[in-house]
């Protein structure tokens, strides 16, 4: 809490940027190892077998990653006021006020994600080249991972929003490609077709809180108050002004105000008091409500698209039909979290709007009790592990909303490991029982794999919230910055008490987290195994990895050293995590990571001052929760021989159906968005069909009498006309013709008639 | 004078009937005894009016010539076996009124004309004044006239040969 | 009664007249050819008239005799182009010698 004082003492200052010119090969290797493998990928694993392949795709991940480490280097010796690395390729189009370029920006925040990004996508790589070594499309799938990594390093390299939209939406498409990998199942199909039109609703309000902003920051390019930090068009004598108040030859000396769409002049003009900005944003008002509070909410829903929050939360479960290392990454990891990214990336915004953070948080802990609720009574492996992921990303956008950036993007690392780890080590059981998903088939694999037992037990321990892992300091930060957030309001209603109720929320919520993560675990590993008896799966593939010695029996065994190694990796990492986020009242410095993303978050959000005692409480009743999620899980599934849970769903059998279906949310979809959506399609195309083609057609047909006007009038008239001459010179003509009998007579009689009328005329007229 | 009158009223009426056959006759035959009438008539005429030389060239080139090659050429072309149809008409309404206005015309300028009568008797032995003229006054046409002669001599010929086949 | 220049004129007039009525009429070529002698004559008549009332030389005389000469040389002439066209057309019927028809 001493960190808001002093942020309050220094004055803010622009950004300060330093030129790093290899950044874009971070992006570049990944797109180069997609493209490669998209076009060449059929001929390569055709003539050199599926090793070239996954090498091009690995190869390409761990180039990306070090150069990450590189610029992860040159970050760290930096100073921390001046930790940001710009590389501007170029201008893509500038069309007034709107100024597009392709740069890539490393800053703290986006560093982390980049790492976290390389990191855990490289190992799930390396995990893909077991799990889908018996995948004939094998080229296909490290093309699409590969794309998928080359947009999300875009969404968090990006400098400015287009970029970052350009990958929110690539992450979209390629979440999509992935889901559906295979598509000739139609349920896997839907599924991701699923997923990207309920992210499109998101996008839509992204893009609208974008324009909205954009609006919102002023038509006109203006002078500040004081004049000191201006961009003044042509006007010399400002700009060596500038220079000389600054002194020192970095890039950014003035600040641009106005509209703009790069993230660093939108944070300069924002966070620094004297241009006055921010004082006019909040004034701000649109049909009498805040435009700040709309523009946080809307591109809040965005991120309830891509991070599969209420109520656009459906995809998320469906998009378990796609292979288990896309849950890993994807879902897990990387593309769920770049609606935490967007958030905390903006959030001098958000800070800036009390409604907004109130809603954050308090969509945030509603999906976490909602979704910790349904994966209570799952029986897939992989649709608990979703409803826990969408739980767990409420739980960051608690943090974020609450104000506690650094929190919020905490939980996001730590969770990219746990939840990994988890995915994975379902993969591993899943891989391991025939492809079989359903944990009521499973049981008693603790003995028969070891390594993924214990790897899944560390990661339980992580997401419970036990000390000495990770999860246990990020939720633990998160719930108590809740609770000491006092200022939030609730739709322009100010709610003091909003952040102890959201508290309380995720109480319960971390409660139930830590039950159905261990029930899952004990049904999994412990007891003797169910499965191996007729269960109807035709892969009459088998299994491709080397160490098959039991053709038909159906016993599982540990999985190959590709999937088990990057298991004890990320294990590994969810427990040394741990390390940058020990918080303040156990060190007396503040925790590592939150020093490290400081710069980044200079949004000033006030908390509520409570004494380490208090802390250290609030700390207690979190592990308490856990230790009672825990016992109970242990008591009602630890080697299945306990009655109870068939007693209960026994009982409460309705209210478990209704748990057990989502609360029927997809099929309050079905009946309304969906019936909707049909319907209109099917009543324009009854408009076009019998409108639109009845006007087009009665144009052709009036062309049509119009033609056949023409063509009566050129007949009869023109025709006639013309025939009408010829017949008329023809019978002048065969009257004509008479005069020539050929007899000499008759010659003669014309020229005596003439001479007669000659002469009779000549005598009449004297 | 009572006398001339008279001749000339027989005279008269023999051309006028001989033309009419001519004009009307549907045999050619009669048609050519017409003309030699109507030929005849004239040639006393001319001795009415004092050109004795003048008669009897008339009698002696048209009738005793002319004539006789017309008769020839009736007697060559005529299917004398239907000799009673041998000379039909077309026609003749618009013939007739021709006739009636040419011969109306020429009556009409002829009677209305105030001609200038010469009292000037006439010549005695027109021959040898015609034959002096020919030699002096009217040489050329003369000359001319004989050329005219020799080129309708070779004219016939050639018309009325029959093609000589090589 | 005295024989005057009219009376002969008169008989011109209706030589003429039947000449070209015989002319324009008669189908037959040899009478077309005697239609034309009239004329000729009638001419002839008419010159003689007026060389012996109005010239009082022999003036009159002198043409007409010319005119009979040359009448003489187209009557030749004339029949020999009928006797041609006989040897053709093996009739001289003038509405049959049409071949400058239309």
């Amino acid at each position: 809490m001493e960190h808001a004082a002093a942020h309050a003492a220094t004055e803010l200052t622009p950004l300060v940027t330093h030129a790093a010119s290899y950044l874009w090969l971070i992006p570049f290797f990944p797109l180069v190892g997609a493209f490669i493998n998209a076009t060449l990928g059929v001929r390569l694993q055709r003539r050199f077998g599926k090793g070239l392949v996954h090498s091009i795709g690995i190869g390409a991940m761990a180039m990306s990653f070090i150069v990450a480490c590189a610029a992860f280097v040159q970050l760290v010796g930096l100073d921390s006021e001046h930790r940001f690395l710009q590389d501007t390729l170029w201008n893509i189009f500038t069309a007034g006020k709107v100024t597009v370029d392709l740069g890539f920006a490393l800053d703290p925040l986006s560093m982390m994600m980049t790492l976290i990004i390389t990191f855990i996508g490289m190992l799930i790589h390396v995990f893909s080249t077991g799990y889908m070594a018996d995948e004939p499309s094998y080229w296909r799938f490290f093309a699409y991972l590969n794309l998928f990594v080359f947009s999300m390093l875009l969404l968090v390299m990006g400098d400015n929003f287009v970029l970052m939209f350009f990958g929110w939406e690539g992450v979209g498409l390629c979440s999509y490609l992935l889901i559906a990998f295979w598509y000739t199942d139609p349920q896997k199909a839907a599924a991701g077709m699923k997923a990207f039109v309920t992210n499109r609703f998101g996008d839509f309000g992204f893009i609208l809180g974008l324009f909205l902003l954009f609006w919102a920051l002023g038509g006109v390019w203006q002078k500040a108050p004081d004049g000191k930090l201006t961009y003044v068009e042509n006007d010399p004598h400002a700009e060596t002004a500038l220079a000389a108040a600054h002194g020192e030859g970095h890039d950014a000396e003035y600040v641009k105000i106005g509209p703009t769409l790069n993230f660093r002049e939108l944070r300069d003009q924002v966070v620094i008091k004297s241009t006055g900005v921010a004082e006019k944003l909040k004034s701000q008002k649109m049909f009498g409500f805040g435009l700040l509070a709309m523009v946080g909410i809307l591109f809040f829903v965005g991120a309830m698209g891509k991070s599969a929050q209420l109520p656009l939360h459906v995809w998320l479960p469906d998009a378990m039909a796609g292979p288990t290392p896309v849950s890993a990454l994807i879902h897990a990891a990387t593309m769920v979290t770049a609606g935490v990214y967007m958030v905390a990336r903006l959030n001098f915004i958000f800070a800036l709007s009390p409604t907004a953070m109130g809603w954050v948080a308090f969509i945030g802990a509603l999906t976490a009790l909602f979704a910790a609720s349904i994966g209570f009574f799952q029986y897939d492996i992989k649709k608990v592990l979703a409803y826990s992921t969408v739980s767990q990303l409420g739980f960051m956008f608690i943090g974020v909303g609450v104000g506690a950036y650094w929190a919020g993007a905490y939980h996001l690392l730590t969770h990219a490991f746990f939840k990994a780890t988890l995915f994975l080590g379902s993969g591993s059981v899943i891989l391991g029982c025939h492809h079989e998903q359903d944990m009521r088939k499973m049981g008693g694999l603790g003995k028969l794999m070891p390594v993924t037992k214990w790897t899944y037990l560390i990661a339980c321990w992580a997401i419970a919230g036990f000390p000495w892992a990770s999860g246990f300091y990020s939720k633990d930060e998160i719930l108590w910055k809740a609770f000491s957030q006092e200022g939030m309001a609730f739709l322009g209603i100010a709610a003091p008490h909003l952040g102890q109720i959201i508290y309380f929320m995720g109480i319960v919520a971390a409660t139930g987290t830590s039950f159905y993560m261990f029930r899952s675990y004990y049904m999994t590993f412990t007891g003797e195994y169910r499965g191996g008896h007729g269960h109807a799966d035709g892969h009459a593939d088998g299994h491709g990895h080397g160490n098959d010695a039991h053709g038909h029996a159906h016993v599982p065994h540990e999985s190959p050293r590709s999937i088990t190694l990057v298991l004890v990796a990320l294990a590994t990492g969810a427990v040394l995590a741990a390390v940058i986020g020990v918080p303040m009242a156990w060190t007396g410095h503040a925790p590592l990571l939150e020093q490290w993303l400081e710069p980044t978050l200079p949004a000033v959000v006030l908390f509520a001052e409570y004494a380490h005692s208090t802390e250290f409480l609030f700390q207690f009743i979190g592990v308490s929760a856990g230790v009672i999620g825990w016992a109970f899980a242990r008591a009602l599934y630890k080697d299945n021989k306990s009655q109870v849970p068939a007693q209960l769903l026994s009982r409460w059998k309705g209210a478990w159906n209704v748990v057990y279906n989502k609360y029927f949310v997809d099929e309050l979809y079905q009946a309304t968005v969906l019936r909707g959506s049909v319907g209109l399609a099917r009543g324009l195309s009854w408009f076009d069909k019998h409108i639109i083609d009845a006007m087009v057609n009665l144009a052709g047909a009036v062309t049509r009498i119009f033609a056949n006007i023409d063509g009566a009038i050129d007949r009869y008239l023109v025709d006639g006309a013309v025939n009408f001459v010829a017949g008329a010179t023809l019978s002048a003509g065969r009257v004509m013709r008479r005069v020539q009998t050929g007899r000499i007579q008759t010659y003669l009689y014309g020229a005596l008639v003439g001479a007669i009328a000659l002469v009779l005329f000549n005598f009449l007229i004297r | 004078m009572q006398t001339q009158f008279v001749i000339f009223i027989f005279l008269a009426l023999a051309t006028l009937v001989g033309a009419a056959s001519v004009a009307l006759s549907r045999n050619i035959f009669w048609s050519a005894m017409g003309l030699l009438s109507s030929l005849v008539g004239v040639g006393g005429m001319y001795v009415l009016l004092s050109a004795d030389f003048i008669a009897i060239t008339q009698v002696l080139v048209y009738i005793g010539g002319v004539l006789v090659l017309i008769i020839f050429a009736v007697m060559l072309t005529s299917h004398i076996q239907d000799i009673n149809v041998s000379n039909r008409s077309m026609g003749l309404a618009g013939g007739f009124l021709v006739f009636w206005v040419v011969a109306t015309l020429l009556c009409f300028v002829a009677l209305w004309t105030p001609w200038k009568i010469t009292v000037v008797p006439p010549v005695e032995g027109t021959t040898a004044a015609i034959g002096n003229g020919l030699l002096g006054k009217w040489l050329l046409p003369f000359e001319i006239a004989s050329v005219v002669l020799v080129a309708t001599m070779v004219g016939a010929i050639v018309v009325a040969r029959k093609e000589v086949k090589e | 009664m005295a024989l005057t220049l009219n009376h002969f004129l008169v008989i011109g007039a209706l030589l003429f007249g039947f000449g070209l009525l015989a002319v324009v009429t008669r189908r037959n070529a040899v009478a077309v050819l005697m239609g034309i002698e009239l004329i000729l004559n009638a001419a002839n008549l008419n010159l003689v008239a007026f060389g012996r009332y109005v010239a009082g030389n022999i003036s009159g005389q002198v043409f007409s005799l010319f005119v009979i000469v040359l009448a003489a040389a187209e009557a030749a002439v004339g029949l020999a182009i009928i006797l041609a066209i006989y040897q053709m057309l093996r009739n001289i019927d003038t509405s049959q010698a049409t071949t400058l028809k239309e």
